[in-house]
């Protein structure tokens, strides 16, 4: 097996974006990662393409052979293009196959992309193409949203550890300070724990500012060869480890309430191959579709005990200068959750990061960075981690 | 959701009908086909729950699902039936009232319908014991 790295990066401004269309989002992502690799498009050999819902979001599939089409690379190169669905998880699957595909030593240069066009339907239609993740004859049947779903993790997290809501809210505080430096977020406003719990209820316990919010956008990057990458660029970032975990598809199978097994597990697989421990990471995206998920990350990944991660956040730990920086980016809370797009741009801010690019949200000295993607309410986890270093 | 999405699994829906493995005594609801601890060796068959459960986590909903703007807010749970298997359901009663650990008894209810002329989908809610 070879080792990768990424060579190019790109995302698209996250946000709604009336007047850009899906494939305006996602040609700019990937031509941008094309430019940003220094590379032309006759050396792609393959992509791959992270969409959860073209079909109810945009009323289109076949989106693989569409990107590869508006991208310019249909119609004369005939670039393979494969679409990857796993809900929310669907950028960070197709990163993990365009991993395989050239670290299998089948393609050289591969495009990893992501893409969600959310705002073409009105939020109650987007709100019921993204329960469409969850189990839907057996919870969305009985009116169970994405909000409804994680309340009751977080319900469940504060009756066995104590957590409380603030603590909860401190994770939006957090994303919220960090996304003001990402030139590319959603939401750019500082906001307090008092705004957090004064918002409305959406799902008790979770105020609408626990919610992550409905994105446009598109992320993607250039995989190539460890060996040859130093052709391409300066800084290439090298993927020590990867590693994806399923689970029950509801909510209600699940061994523990309070924990994703699935990230759990993913998390393990990436660390044993990286051989590396949650003691080597010096930054870290997680999967913050809700604050209550941030919280559980950070606990399923090693990051804090199980329980404490509620107080890890609304102690600092969690803030960039603190003991292991959490969604540096502004997490899918502040950032920006366009849901095929996010496990893309996750990779794109450890990068950056990496690079020492990241700006006023730079962590000093950020060598290893992971990126965690969960599709639903954990049934599908994806974990990688990218060094400065080979 | 189709009417026959719907119809197959009436039974199911209307009775508490799931499933139990006779290799390794596991139960089964929602019911499943395929025993995830035997698989192939496990020997399914229909199993009628008692409906008896405790409340094992649970929400308020105040932002509705698609069909149920007409209910909020409402209480949507996890209930842990006597025989074991956990199943995502609504408990109908004061939100004020509910609480982890709270015993739950089965109830026949409407569920939904589609549309302002099509079938109603009716199933099983559950209310404190």
């Amino acid at each position: 097996m070879r080792e990768v790295a990424i060579i190019g990066v790109k995302n698209t401004i996250f946000g709604e974006q009336w007047d850009r269309s899906f494939r305006d989002l996602v040609v700019e992502a990937g031509v941008g990662a094309v430019k940003d690799a220094g590379i032309t498009g006759e050396k792609i050999d393959s992509m791959f393409v992270g969409n959860m819902s073209g079909g109810q979001f945009v009323e289109q599939e076949h989106i693989g052979a569409l990107i590869a089409d508006y991208s310019g690379l249909a119609k004369n190169l005939h670039i393979p293009s494969t679409r990857v669905e796993a809900a929310c998880a669907s950028g960070g699957l197709a990163l993990r196959q365009g991993i395989y595909s050239v670290a299998s030593g089948m393609d050289d240069i591969v495009i990893a992309a992501g893409v969600e066009k959310m705002t073409d339907v009105p939020s109650a239609k987007a709100s019921s193409a993204l329960a469409a993740a969850a189990d839907r004859e057996w919870e969305g049947i009985m009116g169970a949203t994405f909000p409804g779903l994680y309340a009751m993790i977080a319900r469940m997290h504060m009756h066995k550890y104590g957590t409380t809501s603030e603590q909860l809210a401190s994770a939006a505080v957090k994303n919220h300070q960090n996304g003001q430096f990402n030139p590319i977020a959603q939401y750019k406003n500082k906001i307090t724990i008092e705004s957090v719990l004064n918002s409305i209820m959406v799902a008790d316990p979770l105020h609408i500012f626990d919610c992550s919010p409905i994105t446009d956008g598109a992320s993607a990057v250039i995989l190539a060869p460890a060996d040859i990458a130093h052709e391409y660029t300066d800084t290439p970032i090298y993927v020590k480890g990867t590693g994806q975990a399923s689970d029950t598809l509801a909510l209600h199978d699940r061994r523990d309430i309070t924990t994703l097994d699935a990230s759990v597990v993913a998390g393990k697989r990436a660390y044993e191959m990286a051989r590396m421990g949650p003691e080597d990471i010096d930054l870290v995206e997680v999967h913050d579709c809700f604050t209550i998920a941030e919280i559980c990350a950070i606990e399923d990944l090693g990051f804090a005990k199980k329980g404490e991660g509620g107080k890890v956040t609304f102690d600092g730990e969690t803030a960039i200068g603190g003991r292991i920086p959490v969604n540096t980016s502004g997490g899918l809370k502040a950032c920006g959750h366009p849901v095929g797009a996010t496990g893309v741009k996750q990779a794109i801010e450890i990068v950056e990061q990496l690079r020492g690019e990241a700006g006023k949200r730079q962590v000093d000295g950020a060598e290893i960075g992971m990126t965690h993607n969960v599709g639903g309410s954990g049934a599908t986890a994806v974990v990688h981690i990218f060094s400065r270093n080979r | 959701m189709s009417v026959p999405r719907f119809w197959r699994k009436q039974i199911a829906r209307y009775n508490l009908v799931g499933t139990h493995c006779k290799q390794c005594g596991e139960y089964f609801y929602p019911p499943r086909n395929m025993c995830p601890s035997c698989r192939r060796e496990g020997e399914i068959e229909d199993f009628k729950f008692s409906g008896q459960g405790e409340v094992v986590t649970y929400t308020v909903i105040h932002a509705a699902a698609e069909g149920f703007e007409g209910q909020t807010p409402y209480v949507l749970a996890i209930v842990q039936l006597e025989e074991g298997p956990r199943l995502t359901t609504q408990i109908v009663g004061d939100a004020k009232d509910m609480s982890i650990g709270m015993k739950v008894s089965p109830v026949f209810r409407k569920l939904g319908q589609s549309g302002d002329r099509g079938m109603i989908y009716y199933g099983t809610k559950f209310v404190p014991a």
